[in-house]
């Protein structure tokens, strides 16, 4: 894709493609497990071809998304250790949810915010992963007792709608932080962007004399 | 069994709704297995083959009188043979009639995710609606019997219908029909109590001072009654429960996780939504690109 001229990568190609085939996933299991879940939301069934085929679908879509989450731990474990940093930044967060960043402490490529995000889902799909399996009547049915299997489909349901709450806090940061979408469908920011937002990364990258998302060498 | 049934709905899986419900001059049937009387022959398991169309696979002999060894999709009712010591030695061959409970308030269809795959008849009979079944094994976490299974071929639950094709039109189930000693009757639950009532006296004066009716509380009593000798021990009739419940697991699944998520996950919503309101988006300032740019510049300039 062109980057315009004096933008900074945000994302490399091969992340976004691997966050969209997570976000794929994580979309389709939402609306296939939430009709197995609620008499209400049965009716979401219907986009998978009927409760039989939500049934059998869910649990292959779910394979996919643990290869493609672990894809993204891959590339982007490193930027979300956490550090003294996000302390600070977590101290002034009731300036940063009014939208008045002057002032709040500098942050590197990824905030305390996102961090969150990363390590919760990084928790939260092999639990659900491995609850998911205990409950796979196809394959698992007779694997273990019925009540690992009942304490298995509590876990995998709870963790879920934490899943799905950490995914609403996720999707709702991209929207209200204006760039951020952008930056995972094309892959650039604007330096401002960086400056508000992410600026100890704006920094390391100037220093470096690079257009990201990594730093260079030391110049 | 197909839904093809004259009988009202008391109870839908999967269903907020609360289904039709001024009729309700129906009787509450049950069926009274008086283990006591039972002589093992297995004409009740031949016939529910017979009624149903169901042909297990020819399996093998495992030792055992009890043939197949457990209930399967195609196995609804299964003698299941016990040889107990009591305190003195003495040898007792219990024998029991497995299967579906047709319990007050079942698990499974509390379990159940697809509406209208289990029901409950007016009568009390719980039927598994098998075109609306989505082969989950969701039943099987809810039941406290062990009872449904779930067919690898279809991938649809089966179980013991209490023949609600046969009880719909004034037949009693298949198993009753067959049984030669009388040790299966079927007919209002309350004359099967009555009846059972009467078998117990009997069974008290014969010696078996614990005989009595297994008729749980903990589901809510069940529409397949048990006579039993030794009502103080269920147990020893081939792991019949002591007390059978709905495992806590299921509850707290059902009722607690189930309405709070749906409100977690609104107000994780409507949060985000009035957040945008109030504050509406984090946008980039023109001075934000200025500083940037000197940034950049300063960096630039000193390599």
């Amino acid at each position: 894709m062109t980057r315009p001229p004096g933008t900074l990568v945000r994302n490399t190609t091969a992340a976004r493609i691997n966050h969209w085939i997570t976000a794929g996933c994580f979309v389709l299991l939402l609306l296939s497990g939430l009709s197995m879940f609620h008499p209400m939301l049965f009716f979401l069934s219907d986009l998978f071809g009927g409760g039989q085929w939500t049934r059998a679908v869910h649990p292959w879509i779910g394979t996919v998304l643990l290869v493609s989450y672990l894809g993204l731990i891959v590339q982007f474990w490193r930027d979300n250790f956490w550090n003294r940093d996000d302390i600070a930044w977590m101290k002034a967060i009731d300036r940063v949810l009014v939208n008045q960043e002057e002032g709040v402490p500098e942050v590197g490529r990824f905030n305390a915010g996102q961090k969150f995000v990363f390590w919760s889902m990084a928790l939260l799909v092999p639990v659900l992963f491995l609850t998911g399996l205990i409950i796979w009547e196809v394959y698992f049915g007779s694997a273990t007792s019925i009540e690992v299997q009942r304490t298995a489909v509590l876990i995998h349901s709870a963790a879920a709608i934490v899943a799905i709450i950490v995914w609403i806090t996720h999707v709702y940061a991209a929207i209200w932080v204006e760039g951020s979408v952008r930056a995972m469908t094309q892959g650039y920011v604007t330096p401002g962007w960086a400056w508000r937002h992410h600026r100890k990364w704006l920094r390391r990258l100037a220093a470096s004399g690079s257009s990201g998302p990594t730093p260079g060498p030391e110049r | 069994m197909a839904d093809l049934q004259a009988q009202d709905y008391i109870r839908i899986s999967a269903s907020t709704l609360t289904p039709p419900s001024t009729r309700r001059t129906e009787d509450q049937v049950a069926k009274l297995i008086d283990t006591s009387r039972c002589i093992g022959c297995k004409a009740c398991q031949a016939a529910c083959m017979e009624w149903n169309n169901l042909r297990q696979e020819v399996g093998h002999f495992e030792g055992s009188y009890e043939n197949p060894m457990d209930l399967s999709p195609s196995v609804w009712t299964l003698m299941r043979f016990n040889e107990w010591e009591d305190e003195k030695g003495k040898l007792e061959w219990l024998i029991r009639k497995d299967g579906c409970m047709h319990c007050e308030d079942p698990g499974c269809l509390k379990a159940c995710p697809a509406p209208g795959a289990i029901v409950q008849y007016a009568n009390g009979i719980v039927d598994f609606i098998s075109e609306h079944c989505i082969g989950c094994e969701y039943c099987v976490k809810g039941c406290p019997f062990d009872i449904p299974r779930i067919s690898p071929v279809d991938h649809k639950s089966y179980k013991c219908t209490l023949c609600s094709d046969r009880v719909d039109v004034g037949l009693e189930p298949a198993c009753v029909k067959a049984c030669p000693t009388g040790a299966i009757m079927f007919g209002a639950k309350t004359d099967m109590q009555d009846w059972a009532g009467e078998r117990i006296a009997d069974l008290k004066s014969r010696g078996f001072e614990n005989a009595g009716l297994y008729d749980p509380p903990g589901v809510g009593g069940t529409h397949v009654m048990y006579v039993l000798h030794h009502a103080d021990k269920p147990s020893i009739y081939s792991g019949l429960p002591d007390h059978p419940h709905i495992s806590y697991l299921v509850d707290f699944w059902k009722g607690v996780v189930k309405p709070l998520s749906l409100v977690g996950i609104a107000f994780a919503a409507l949060a985000g939504f009035f957040h945008w309101i109030v504050e509406g988006p984090n946008e980039v300032q023109p001075e934000d690109e200025a500083k940037a740019r000197e940034l950049l510049k300063a960096a630039e300039k000193s390599p």
